[in-house]
C-alpha cells in the first residue's frame, strides 16, 4: 500500500511565507491525485500553497512517514521513559502522542489549542506552527529493544514475552565510533515535513506531552532529503555532492511492500508487529573538509558513480543498472572493488532497504570543522536487511575513510493506528 | 519570574483587603478551649489532640515580651493558624479551623527567629469538603500564606545577621557553613521579594546579571565570591575571567556588603509586616509556578551558586516554597473541579522531593552541584519539567475558570 498526498485545504489554508521560502530552495514539488500520476511542479506560488496544504493521513494500516514520498525536513527524537514510568504510563503516552499526532498531521494545534480562552491558562499548543498548514507532516513512532526489558532480565512493562526476536541491539560494525548520547532510546519519533518549523513543532509538543513519562535522550534535525522513495522524486544529493540512493526501494515497485512491512507469521511471538516495520537510524559524520580536496577521480572511484549525472562508472545514465563485472583497459573493474555502490548493492550483499535519510549540519566542532553528515534512516521488514548491507560496507567501503558512524539506534515501528485507536495498540491488546 | 507575572503580583497587592476577624468561626459550644502557656522559652499546649473543625485555644503569655502562637502544617513550613501580638500577662482566645492531619504548634518570642517549643498536634475526625465558592476558605488561604511569608522573613533576618557577623569578622569557615541554610529562608519566598522591584537585585543578583544591568553588585552572591574566592584561570558563569574587574573585598568592603545585606533583608521584613501587605489567591499559585521557574532557569544549570556550588539547597528551598503555596490553595482548586490536577501535582512533587533527598537536605547539606553528573542533572531536570506542566495550570484551577470541554 502506498500513500496518496491529499492536497486539500487545511484549517489555516492560504499561502505560507515560510513554506514559500522553504520551497525556493527545493528542486521541485510533488502534488497530484495518485502515486505514479504525480507531477513535478516548478517552485511557483501555487506550488508553495500546495506544499503547505499537503496532508497525509495519520491513521491507516501502516504508519505514515515510511513509504510517504520523502519530505524535505526532519526532526527525529529518541526518548527514554522515566525510571518511574509504569506500563499504564507507556500506554497513556502512546495514546496521548497518537491523539496529538493525528491533530498536528492535519494541520491542527494540539489539545486545547495555541490560544486558550482564558489568559490564566498556559496554552496546550506551543503555537509556532499556526498558519503553516499540515506541510506534509508525518509522525512515525517506534519502540526500542529496551522497552521490552533490560539486559539484566528486568521486565518493567511486562512486555518481554512480546519482544520481536529480531528487535535486538545492532551488532558492532567495524569502524563504529558510537557515542552513547547519540545512540539508543526506549522510543523514537520521526517527524518529517516540508517546513522545518512544522517538524520541530511536532517534536516540541510531543516532548512536552511526555514530561513526567518520558524525556528526550537525543534528537536530530535534518534537511534536504538524501534519497527518494518515489519514482516521481528526483534523486537528491548528499553533502558530498553525490546523488545517493538512486537504487533505493520505491513505493511504486510491486515488491517494495514485502521488503518493508513485517508480514503476519514473520514472528509468531510478535504478530502485533505485522503491518509494521523496523527502523534503523545511523548518525554518520562526514569528514567534509578532507573530502572536499580529493580529486574528482578519487571521489568518483569512492562512490562508483560520476558526480555530474550520477551514472554508474560502468556507463549509461543515472538509472542504468550497475555493471559490476565491467573491466577497464587496465584489467581492473571499472566500478572499484571497494566502491560504495558495489558494496551497498543487493547483488553484493543480498539485501535491500528503504532509505529515508537526511543531511545534517550541527554547526561546527571545536576545530572549526563542520559537524555535518548524513542522518541515515532505513526501514525494512527485518533488521537483517540493514545488517547485511552494513556488514558489507563496514569492512571495505572506500567511503569509510571519509565518514564515521557516531550514533545508532533500532526500533520496531508498529502498524498504523486504527480509526480512533493509537499506535502500539496491537502490542497491548 | 516573567515581567508580566511580576507586574501582576505588584499591582495585585493593592486589590485585596483581608478581613481576618470575621471569617474564623467561633468554637462550638460545649468544647473546652485548649490552654497554651507561652513563656520566653516554651510553648506548652494543654493537649496534643483535637477533632477537626473549629478548635479553640486560650493563649496566655506569662513571659517578659511580646510573643505569637503558630500552627504549622506537617512540613513545618506552611502556617495554618497564627495569633500575633500577645503581650506579657495577656490571655487571649483564638480559634483555628483545621482539617484532620498532623500539625506542629510553636511560639515565637519577640515574634522573630526560629519557632520555640515545637510540638506535634494531631487532629482527628472527618475532613470537611469545601464548596466551590467558599469565600472563608479563600480568605483563610490568603491569611495563612501571608503568615508564612512573614514567618520566613522572621527567620531570615536573624539568620542573615549571624551569617554577616561571621563574614565581617573574617570567620570564613563559619560564614561558609551558614551560607546555604541562610539563603533557604529567602529562596522559599523569592517571588515575594521580586514583587518589591529593586529588593531582589540588591539581595540576590548574580555578578553577570548585575554587570549586564549596570547595577552595583551586592548581596548574597557578592559575599559568596569572597567566601569561595576564585583562583587565577577560573571563569565566571558567562565564561569571562573571574578575576577581571573583581578583587577580594577589603575589611571595609565586607562591612559595607554585610551591613547592606542586613539592611535590605530588614526592609523586606518591614514590607511584608506592613499593615497594607497583602496577596491575592493568584499571587499564591503564581508564586508556586514562579519558584519552579527559578529552579528551571538558574538552579538546574548551576549558575545560581557558581562559587559555593550549593545550588541544590536553593533548589530544595524553591521547591518547598512552591509546595507550601500549592498546599495552601489545593483544597480550593479541588473544590473548583481541579481534583485530578491537584493529585498529579502532589505526586510529581513527591517524586521530585524523593529525588532531591538522594542528594541531602537543607539541614544536613547537599552534594556540591559540581559533583552532580550531567545524567543526574538531566534526571532532576526531567522531574522539574514533569512538575512544571501541571503546576502551570494551578492558577487557572484556583481561580475556577470553567475548563473548556472538547
Amino acid at each position: 500500500m502506498t500513500q496518496t498526498p491529499a492536497a486539500e485545504p487545511g484549517p489555516e489554508s492560504g499561502l505560507s511565507r515560510r513554506a514559500l521560502f522553504g520551497l525556493a530552495g527545493a528542486a521541485g514539488l510533488v502534488v497530484g491525485g495518485g502515486v505514479g500520476t504525480g507531477v513535478t511542479l516548478a517552485a511557483t506560488g501555487a506550488a508553495a500553497a500546495a506544499t503547505a496544504n499537503v496532508r497525509y493521513p495519520f491513521e491507516g494500516a501502516h504508519q505514515s512517514g515510511i513509504l510517504t514520498p520523502v519530505q524535505d525536513r526532519l526532526h527525529f527524537a529518541a526518548f527514554d521513559l522515566s525510571t518511574s514510568a509504569t506500563r499504564d504510563d507507556l500506554v497513556s503516552l502512546l495514546k496521548d502522542w497518537s491523539a496529538a499526532a493525528a491533530r498536528m498531521t492535519a494541520g491542527q494545534d494540539v489539545g486545547g489549542g495555541a490560544i486558550p480562552a482564558a489568559l490564566t491558562q498556559p496554552p496546550d499548543d506551543t503555537g509556532e506552527a499556526l498558519g503553516l498548514g499540515p506541510s506534509g507532516l508525518t509522525i512515525t513512532f517506534g519502540l526500542g529493544p529496551t522497552v521490552f526489558g533490560g539486559e539484566d532480565g528486568s521486565d518493567r512493562f511486562g512486555l518481554r514475552s512480546r519482544q520481536p526476536a529480531a528487535l535486538q541491539p545492532l551488532p558492532r560494525f567495524s569502524g563504529d565510533a558510537l557515542q552513547p548520547g547519540l545512540s539508543g532510546g526506549d522510543l523514537c519519533v520521526q517527524a518529517c515535513a516540508e517546513d522545518p518549523q512544522v517538524a520541530v513543532h511536532a517534536i516540541r509538543n510531543l516532548s512536552r506531552i511526555a514530561f513526567g513519562r518520558a524525556s528526550i535522550r537525543w534528537s536530530q534535525l535534518g534537511f534536504g532529503r538524501t534519497s527518494s522513495t518515489s519514482t516521481s522524486q528526483v534523486t537528491a544529493r548528499n553533502l558530498m555532492g553525490f546523488k545517493d540512493g538512486t537504487a533505493n526501494l520505491k513505493s511504486e515497485d510491486p515488491g517494495t511492500a514485502a521488503d518493508v512491512w513485517v508480514q503476519a507469521g514473520d514472528d509468531g511471538g510478535a504478530d502485533w508487529l505485522a503491518g509494521g516495520s523496523y527502523l534503523v537510524a545511523r548518525k554518520i559524520r562526514m569528514l567534509i573538509e578532507d573530502w572536499d580536496h580529493q580529486q574528482l577521480g578519487e571521489q568518483e572511484r569512492v562512490f562508483g558513480r560520476d558526480k555530474g549525472e550520477g551514472a554508474p562508472l560502468s556507463g549509461g545514465t543515472e538509472f542504468t543498472a550497475l555493471d559490476l563485472d565491467a573491466v577497464g583497459a587496465s584489467g581492473k573493474p571499472v566500478i572499484d572493488a571497494d566502491a560504495h555502490v558495489r558494496l551497498a548493492h543487493s547483488s553484493t550483499n543480498g539485501a535491500v532497504i528503504l532509505r529515508r535519510g537526511f543531511n545534517y549540519v550541527d554547526g561546527n566542532d571545536a576545530l572549526g570543522l563542520l559537524s555535518a553528515g548524513l542522518f541515515f534512516i532505513a526501514f525494512g521488514r527485518s533488521p537483517e536487511q540493514f545488517i547485511a548491507v552494513q556488514r558489507s560496507l563496514a569492512g571495505h567501503d572506500a567511503l569509510n575513510e571519509y565518514i564515521k558512524h557516531i550514533g545508532s539506534g533500532i526500533w520496531a515501528v508498529p502498524p498504523g493506528a486504527s480509526a480512533g485507536g493509537y499506535v502500539g495498540e496491537t502490542l497491548f491488546a | 519570574m516573567s515581567t508580566a507575572r511580576l507586574a501582576a503580583a505588584v499591582s495585585a497587592t493593592a486589590l485585596v483587603v483581608v478581613g481576618l476577624a470575621g471569617c474564623v468561626p467561633n468554637a462550638p459550644a460545649g468544647t473546652e478551649a485548649i490552654k497554651v502557656d507561652i513563656t520566653d522559652t516554651g510553648c506548652a499546649v494543654g493537649t496534643a489532640t483535637a477533632s477537626a473543625g473549629a478548635i479553640a485555644f486560650d493563649l496566655t503569655n506569662s513571659g517578659t515580651d511580646v510573643n505569637e502562637f503558630e500552627i504549622y502544617a506537617e512540613d513545618q513550613l506552611r502556617i495554618v493558624g497564627e495569633k500575633e501580638n500577645i503581650t506579657p500577662g495577656q490571655t487571649i482566645s483564638y480559634v483555628a479551623q483545621l482539617q484532620p492531619g498532623t500539625y506542629y504548634t510553636a511560639c515565637k518570642f519577640q515574634q522573630i527567629g526560629a519557632p520555640i517549643g515545637v510540638a506535634a498536634f494531631t487532629v482527628g475526625g472527618t475532613a470537611a469538603t469545601l464548596s466551590p465558592d467558599d469565600q472563608a476558605a479563600e480568605t483563610q488561604a490568603i491569611t495563612n500564606y501571608i503568615s508564612y511569608i512573614k514567618s520566613q522573613t522572621e527567620e531570615l533576618l536573624p539568620a542573615v545577621q549571624t551569617f554577616v557577623a561571621a563574614y565581617e569578622a573574617g570567620d570564613d569557615d563559619t560564614a561558609r557553613s551558614l551560607f546555604a541554610a541562610t539563603r533557604a529562608y529567602y529562596e522559599r519566598i523569592e517571588p515575594t521579594a521580586e514583587a518589591f522591584g529593586d529588593l531582589d537585585p540588591k539581595i540576590d543578583y548574580r555578578e553577570v546579571d548585575a554587570l549586564a544591568e549596570g547595577l552595583d553588585w551586592t548581596g548574597f552572591h557578592r559575599i559568596e565570591k569572597d567566601l569561595w574566592a576564585p583562583k587565577a584561570g577560573d571563569l565566571n558563569s558567562d565564561g569571562t575571567d573571574a578575576l577581571a574587574g573583581w578583587a577580594p573585598s577589603t575589611t571595609e568592603q565586607r562591612q559595607q556588603f554585610g551591613d547592606g545585606l542586613v539592611a535590605d533583608v530588614q526592609q523586606l521584613y518591614d514590607l511584608v509586616h506592613a499593615a497594607d501587605f497583602s496577596v491575592t489567591l493568584a499571587d499564591i499559585s503564581n508564586g508556586a509556578i514562579g519558584l519552579l521557574d527559578e529552579v528551571a532557569q538558574s538552579k538546574i544549570s548551576g549558575e545560581e551558586d557558581w562559587w559555593s556550588h550549593t545550588d541544590l539547597s536553593d533548589f530544595q528551598a524553591n521547591v518547598q516554597g512552591a509546595q507550601v503555596a500549592f498546599e495552601d490553595v489545593k483544597d480550593i482548586a479541588t473544590a473548583k473541579g481541579g481534583a485530578d490536577l491537584v493529585s498529579q501535582i502532589g505526586s510529581r512533587l513527591d517524586a521530585l522531593n524523593t529525588l532531591l533527598a538522594k542528594y541531602g537536605s537543607i539541614d544536613a547539606g547537599f552534594t556540591a552541584y559540581d559533583q552532580v553528573s550531567d545524567a543526574q542533572r538531566k534526571e532532576l531536570s526531567d522531574a522539574v519539567n514533569a512538575l512544571a506542566e501541571p503546576l502551570s495550570q494551578l492558577t487557572h484551577a484556583v481561580l475556577g475558570v470553567a475548563e473548556p470541554t472538547e
